[in-house]
């Protein structure tokens, strides 16, 4: 179907866009609060991103440039049918290119280039409620959250500590927004909580089964939660990326055959071809020069517009 | 012991639309202090114990609590982040069924530091520390610290709830049938806990039982009530000993002797 005139813009009515941003506004307005909202059915199962499709569709205008990534990927089938999503009922710019979008809708990564003023990013989240599984009444989170009782996080933590000599939890790190609110980051790996701390970029957390959207407006404190004898740490890998040879960055593990090979590749696909395309060789690189052939999974790719 | 009531309760009555849950009920209770609340069930005990404790609303009087810096504070007036503050620092609830007081599915350890987490606690090594020192205060082994309390007994499971209520060294504890369900073995080594704790910290409690030998072993003062009405209170000895009211009298001579 190409008649895009049959959807109205970003296909959500014009009576829904302003009841989501209003719950933008007002989760700017309180950081790391979860606003309720009426969450819409989209043309999507719940779990495959309706809250931030919701929250890109509200936000989102003709001249803006949009960049979906699933877990760092830009060419995976959440990832292209939801930027493919976009360009036929929006009829919008889309992008591989972090630096040069303007809306990244994301699902459990924050790219690896560094997100400037005016950017945003838009978390896809499954289950907004970090006390979730510590305190499964809805009731009881909401007057925690009100009344600042954050002692039940801790005990997650301490029971990592207790079972595994170290806080084992790795991704949907708890956070804690301008001294406030606790906040789920959403399933991103605790790599990129730092990323949060301070960022330029508007951060917005659509979850659209459980209705919720929060935000963390541009330069506000994100504080991981830790002991004072356990500190918040990042992974670290023990080697670089197989493709690019990046340090510091966050790899995925690629099963290369059925006897054991495997590699660490950047999880970051947009991030790992623009450093192949200024030279960079990892060990396992073949030895062409055209980052769109060597990706493994780079085939679908569709060109930046 | 100062002179003055640690709580000062006065005409609390809870009704439940048109039926009574208790009825004008007054008394002070001053720190170190026992008080034992008896009765048949539907006697408006636990009715009682919840109003003080604010888990319930009453529906006329007031009770104020000497805070620790010494001002007198009417309960039903503070707000309910002051209360919930109050809950978990001041005062212990031991419930009945330890189920309800404790969590389940984390460990005897993060079951007791939770209270300090919440006080704002940050060192591991510390809250674990103490976790240790009131698991073994309460009979429990140091090794079962990682365990969840499900793998517990039913008397360490009370027992774990006592230690989980007293680790933030709070001045009131309210316990509901702290014995109930557990076999006369297990309850006389959990009575005796009790009194050595009740009388190491100098905690006062208020205690809720249908049990005479409970309330004579642990408490210096008993009320006796009957639908929702205090009918007798007084020294728990003078009462058991020398009942006045008739039902207490009743009361005292259905205790079954073997």
């Amino acid at each position: 179907m190409t008649d895009i005139a049959t959807y109205n813009f970003a296909y959500l009515d014009e009576q829904t866009k302003r009841m989501i941003r209003r719950a933008i506004l007002k989760g700017i307005a309180i950081p790391g609060y979860q606003v309720p909202f009426a969450s819409r059915e989209m043309p999507m199962p719940y779990g495959w991103g309706t809250g931030g499709v919701q929250v890109t569709a509200s936000i989102i205008g003709p001249d803006d440039v949009l960049k979906v990534i699933d877990q760092g990927a830009d060419d995976t089938t959440n990832a292209v049918s939801i930027r493919a999503f976009f360009k036929k009922v929006a009829n919008v710019a889309v992008t591989t290119d972090t630096a040069s979008a303007t809306i990244i809708q994301t699902r459990h990564r924050i790219p690896e280039h560094p997100l400037t003023a005016g950017q945003v990013l838009v978390y896809q989240v499954p289950i907004p409620e970090p006390l979730r599984f510590l305190e499964p009444r809805e009731t009881e989170t909401r007057k925690m959250h009100a009344l600042e009782e954050y002692g039940l996080m801790h005990v997650k933590l301490y029971e990592d500590i207790a079972k595994h000599g170290r806080i084992a939890t790795t991704y949907a790190y708890p956070v804690k927004v301008e001294g406030r609110y606790v906040m789920d980051p959403s399933p991103t790996p605790k790599f990129d909580n730092p990323k949060m701390h301070r960022s330029p970029a508007l951060q917005l957390f659509g979850a659209g089964r459980e209705k919720r959207i929060y935000a963390v407006p541009p330069f506000t404190a994100v504080v991981s939660l830790d002991f004072e004898d356990h500190p918040f740490e990042v992974q670290t890998f023990d080697q670089p990326c197989a493709l690019c040879a990046a340090e510091n960055v966050y790899l995925d593990e690629v099963i290369l055959d059925d006897h054991g090979g495997h590699m660490f590749v950047c999880s970051d696909t947009d991030h790992c071809e623009k450093r192949r395309a200024d030279g960079h060789r990892g060990h396992l690189a073949p030895e062409t020069h055209l980052a769109s052939e060597t990706h493994p999974a780079s085939e679908t790719m569709e060109p930046a517009q | 012991m100062t002179d003055e009531p640690l709580l000062r309760v006065s005409a609390l009555s809870k009704f439940y639309g048109s039926r009574v849950g208790c009825d004008n009920v007054s008394f002070d209770l001053w720190p170190g202090e026992v008080l034992a609340v008896v009765g048949e069930s539907g006697s408006g005990k636990t009715t009682l114990l919840n109003c003080l404790s604010t888990r319930l609303m009453p529906s006329s009087g007031t009770a104020s609590y000497r805070m620790r810096d010494g001002q007198f504070r009417e309960l039903y007036r503070m707000s309910e982040a002051e209360r919930r503050f109050l809950m978990r620092t001041d005062w212990g609830f031991v419930h009945q069924n330890p189920a309800d007081g404790l969590r389940m599915t984390v460990s005897a350890g993060a079951n007791v530091g939770e209270r300090l987490m919440a006080v704002g606690d940050r060192h591991y090594g510390k809250i674990r520390a103490t976790a240790v020192d009131w698991l073994s205060r309460v009979e429990i082994d140091e090794d079962r610290i990682d365990d969840e309390p499900r793998a517990f007994s039913g008397g360490m499971r009370q027992r774990l709830q006592i230690a989980r209520n007293l680790v933030t060294g709070p001045r009131l504890v309210f316990m509901d049938e702290p014995t109930g369900g557990l076999d006369v073995s297990v309850q006389a080594r959990l009575l005796d806990l009790l009194r050595g704790l009740v009388t190491d910290l100098g905690l006062a409690a208020i205690v809720v039982t249908h049990d005479l030998a409970v309330a004579r072993l642990l408490s210096q003062r008993m009320m006796v009530m009957k639908d929702g009405r205090v009918v007798e209170s007084g020294l728990t000895d003078r009462v058991l000993d020398d009942p006045r009211a008739p039902y207490t009298q009743l009361l005292v001579s259905s205790i079954l002797q073997v």
